[in-house]
């Protein structure tokens, strides 16, 4: 049994915050599931993945966000209890749905989880996403810890069905990978179906139905701003008359800051897990018992923001601060000796810094930036690919493991900005200038967004090269599954859909299947392809070589080593290929059996044939 | 309740995550609160795995630069690199058996030599435990468990409120039969080479 499914209220349970955000969901009686994966948010999904497979809850990963929105949307406007999950990106792409849901409303309650990556520790921005609920008008709400991520998801899908709109549940990298004891409610049954009533004046957004359901969203505004107001989510703790307000991870470390400061007796702080719409009636009677304001929130000002408003429009005049105060920025995520300094410099006491040993001297030290792994086919077909192309090729990039081909000796992505960008980035390229250009965009991308590009490309006669990297998985993300791949290995029944049959059916007439550990056959396609006048595809197919070992798929190869009577020390090898199981000793490359998968790419390009197989 | 803040960094795949894991069921059993936290994403692939654990009286789930007490460095050159998140007084804990990074092989950089970085450690921090880790999982049947050899020696340093019983318990509940063993020894070799 899956011990998210560990029936026994009271219980303590050791959990990291995602898997707290689907015990919750749980406990709510969470019946339908849908998400794209994406970091800091995935293990939440992988929950889901596995406990449907033992009830009767219903999950997908779906082709994107924007479709796992409006699969969601429809099982929520039906009436049944959903979540979505999304990384900070994620909540872009499936923008479109997300604004007009709130418009129709949903019946049964449906939680937007959605994590924000401050530091940006796995994405390609770090946009705030508490705006998204102002955008869309809807409520939000933020856990400060691991017991609160399972709790406030209950609260969330009850508040979700109370104002009949969807809630979006926003946390942090920090608090989505953080690990505590969760102590454990009561699990709810789950409602599988339900029969959707029709009612095309709600659900059908003409204009003139949009234009009435707009006033409807307004009105819900003014009762959730009612409810947040007096939840017990938001929270005054003190009454000291030094105000901090807090929201998210930074209450944690402002929490600590004050206990280390010693200053509980002079401070009260506004804990808010109840943050939009904003609860004026809770501002405005914190800031009537404080003499001076902080407002520790990372990334944009927009409580500092909304509290200096409310201030000027009710004639308060106590100093309402934040960025700017000490360190904080809207640059990154906070810490607990930033915020400590913040807290002491804004309110004028005493605050001794750690004694950090003098770095200046140390020795240059080597970095270590991630890396493709060994046996990673992407790294075959870099090689393969470079070795046609050359250095002047453009070489767009798209969102996986492979946006690593930015690494040396590659240097193999020259443009990556979000899903699917590395097709529609090739056609704009192959416009704009003369020079060859050749896409990469993984498996799981290509169906998430990759396709309508490639039309667009095949309808308006662009000219490059694409590149999909089909390693079987979605492995950055901790190998979901996705429409391409043989879902039985993982225990499930889903239909193949073959990614040649699409790339066909977009009308690209080049199309060449490689498998790239077979490197010369695979450079031979490349150049064919290179010849091609108009947009070629190569499918190149080779299992994640991490995947294919945990899945039992691929056997236990025998490694490689290096026969130094014949290798000359050309050096070829780790130049070209840089694998990690290679490495220097003394001036002689050696490679480590214990990392080494058996790929024989390396074996391949040697000019001495000096790699061989271990004997034995 | 005194706090203790540990930070481990380690290379992706060495085992820092269930080492921490492992820590705070260990700290759930004992009745000590306990926050842990730890980077996920594109730093698997070979890079820099850092995870922070957090006992007592304490609701931050990250440690501060200069505010560990405990320093667990399962690879010589990460521990060094590091090294901001220590004091003077911090005890750092590491292992002595390189793995060198691959812009070592491409030539971006040389690795320091093992007792130049023991020196740096030494001359900026009172207590530095250092041992090769790496040989002493091999000794113990499994490469992989250099982990348990490190939380061995965590647990040999008396500097966490907890005790090897408790620690050891955890390792029987989450350990696979085939590896349980091996485990137990590593855990058992790194506590010895503290002590």
């Amino acid at each position: 049994m899956h011990k998210l499914l560990t029936d026994a209220p009271g219980k303590a349970m050791l959990l990291l915050g995602n898997e707290a955000i689907a015990r919750g969901a749980l406990e709510a009686g969470v019946s339908f599931t849908t998400c794209y994966p994406g970091t800091p948010s995935s293990e939440i999904p992988q929950q889901f993945f596995e406990i449907s497979k033992e009830t009767e809850l219903f999950f997908e990963y779906s082709t994107n966000e924007k479709v796992a929105m409006e699969v969601g949307g429809a099982a929520a406007v039906s009436g049944l209890r959903t979540m979505v999950t999304l990384k900070l990106v994620g909540l872009n792409v499936a923008a479109d749905p997300f604004m007009t849901l709130a418009y129709v409303g949903v019946k049964g309650g449906m939680v937007i989880v959605n994590a924000d990556d401050p530091s940006m520790f796995s994405s390609q921005n770090e946009q705030d996403n508490r705006y998204f609920a102002r955008l869309a008008g809807v409520p939000l709400l933020e856990p400060t810890n691991a017991q609160e991520m399972k709790d406030f998801t209950v609260s969330a899908f009850d508040l979700s069905e109370e104002l009949q709109l969807p809630v979006l549940l926003r946390t942090t990298t920090r608090l989505n990978h953080i690990t505590s004891a969760v102590v454990l409610g009561k699990l709810k049954p789950v409602k599988t179906k339900v029969v959707f009533e029709k009612n095309p004046s709600q659900f059908v957004t003409m204009p003139a139905n949009a234009r009435r359901m707009h006033g409807v969203l307004l009105e819900k505004y003014e009762r959730a701003q009612d409810l947040a107001a007096t939840s017990p989510l938001n929270q005054i703790i003190g009454d000291g008359r030094w105000g901090i307000v807090a929201n998210g991870v930074s209450f944690d470390y402002v929490k600590d800051a004050v206990s280390d400061l010693g200053i509980w007796d002079q401070v009260s702080i506004l804990k808010l897990g109840f943050s939009w719409p904003p609860p004026d009636a809770l501002y405005l009677k914190f800031m009537s018992q404080v003499d001076k304001l902080l407002v520790v929130e990372e990334l944009e000002p927009l409580n500092e923001r909304e509290l200096q408003a409310l201030a000027q429009r009710n004639g308060i005049s106590i100093p309402i601060q934040g960025k700017g105060v000490g360190n904080l920025s809207r640059h990154l995520e906070y810490n607990p000796g930033m915020v400590r300094q913040a807290i002491a410099e804004f309110l004028g006491v005493p605050c001794h810094l750690p004694k950090i040993p003098d770095l200046s001297r140390l020795p240059d030290l080597p970095g270590r930036p991630p890396n493709l792994c060994p046996g990673c086919p992407h790294r075959a077909s870099f090689y393969a690919v470079k070795e046609v192309y050359g250095e002047d090729t453009i070489y767009p990039s798209d969102i996986g493991c492979y946006t690593l081909g930015i690494a040396p000796p590659f240097n193999m992505a020259d443009f990556c900005i979000c899903m699917g960008a590395s097709v529609t980035g090739s056609c704009g390229f192959s416009r704009c200038t003369d020079q060859k250009v050749v896409g990469f965009i993984g498996d799981s991308t290509f169906f998430h967004s990759g396709i309508t590009g490639l039309i667009d490309g095949v309808y308006n006669n662009h000219k490059f090269t694409l590149v999909i990297l089909d390693n079987g998985t979605t492995a950055m993300t901790g190998y979901q599954i996705h429409p391409g791949v043989d879902a039985r290995p993982l225990g499930v029944d889903r239909t193949q859909v073959s990614i040649e049959a699409i790339v066909r059916g977009c009308g690209v007439k080049d199309v060449h299947v490689i498998q790239p550990f077979k490197v010369k056959k695979a450079i031979e396609a490349i150049k064919a392809a290179k010849e091609y006048d108009g947009i070629s595809v190569i499918i190149s197919k080779e299992m994640c070589a991490l995947f294919g070992k945990a899945t039992h798929q691929i056997k236990k190869v025998r490694p490689f080593y290096i026969n130094h009577d014949k290798c000359k020390n050309h050096r070829v090898c780790v130049q070209k290929l840089a694998c990690p199981a290679m490495y220097l000793d003394g001036d002689h490359v050696e490679i480590n059996s214990d990392l080494c998968t058996g790929c024989m790419v390396c074996a391949q390009i040697c000019p001495e044939n000096a790699i061989m197989p271990l004997k034995g | 309740m005194e706090t203790t803040r540990i930070v481990i960094i380690a290379v992706g795949g060495q085992g820092n995550l269930l080492s921490s894991r492992l820590l705070g069921e260990a700290a759930l059993s004992k009745g000590i609160p306990c926050v842990i936290s730890e980077i996920h994403g594109m730093a698997q692939r070979g890079g820099i795995v850092e995870s922070a654990v957090l006992l007592g009286d304490v609701s931050s789930p990250i440690v501060s630069v200069g505010e560990a007490d405990v320093f667990l460095g399962f690879e010589p050159l990460e521990t060094l690199r590091g090294l901001g998140k220590c004091t003077r007084d911090t005890i750092v804990i590491t292992n002595t058996r390189p793995l060198p990074p691959f812009t070592v092989a491409v030539g971006q950089g040389t690795y320091p030599l093992v007792d130049v970085i023991l020196e740096n450690l030494r001359t900026r921090v009172d207590r530095v435990i250092a041992f090769d880790g790496t040989a002493l999982a091999a000794e113990a049947g499994n490469p992989l468990s250099l982990n348990m050899v490190m939380l061995g020696a965590l647990i040999g340093s008396e500097a966490i409120p907890l005790k090897e019983e408790e620690v050891k318990d955890a390792i029987r509940n989450s350990t696979k039969k085939v590896f349980l063993e091996s485990n137990l020894k590593a855990f058992d070799l790194g506590m010895a080479a503290v002590q």
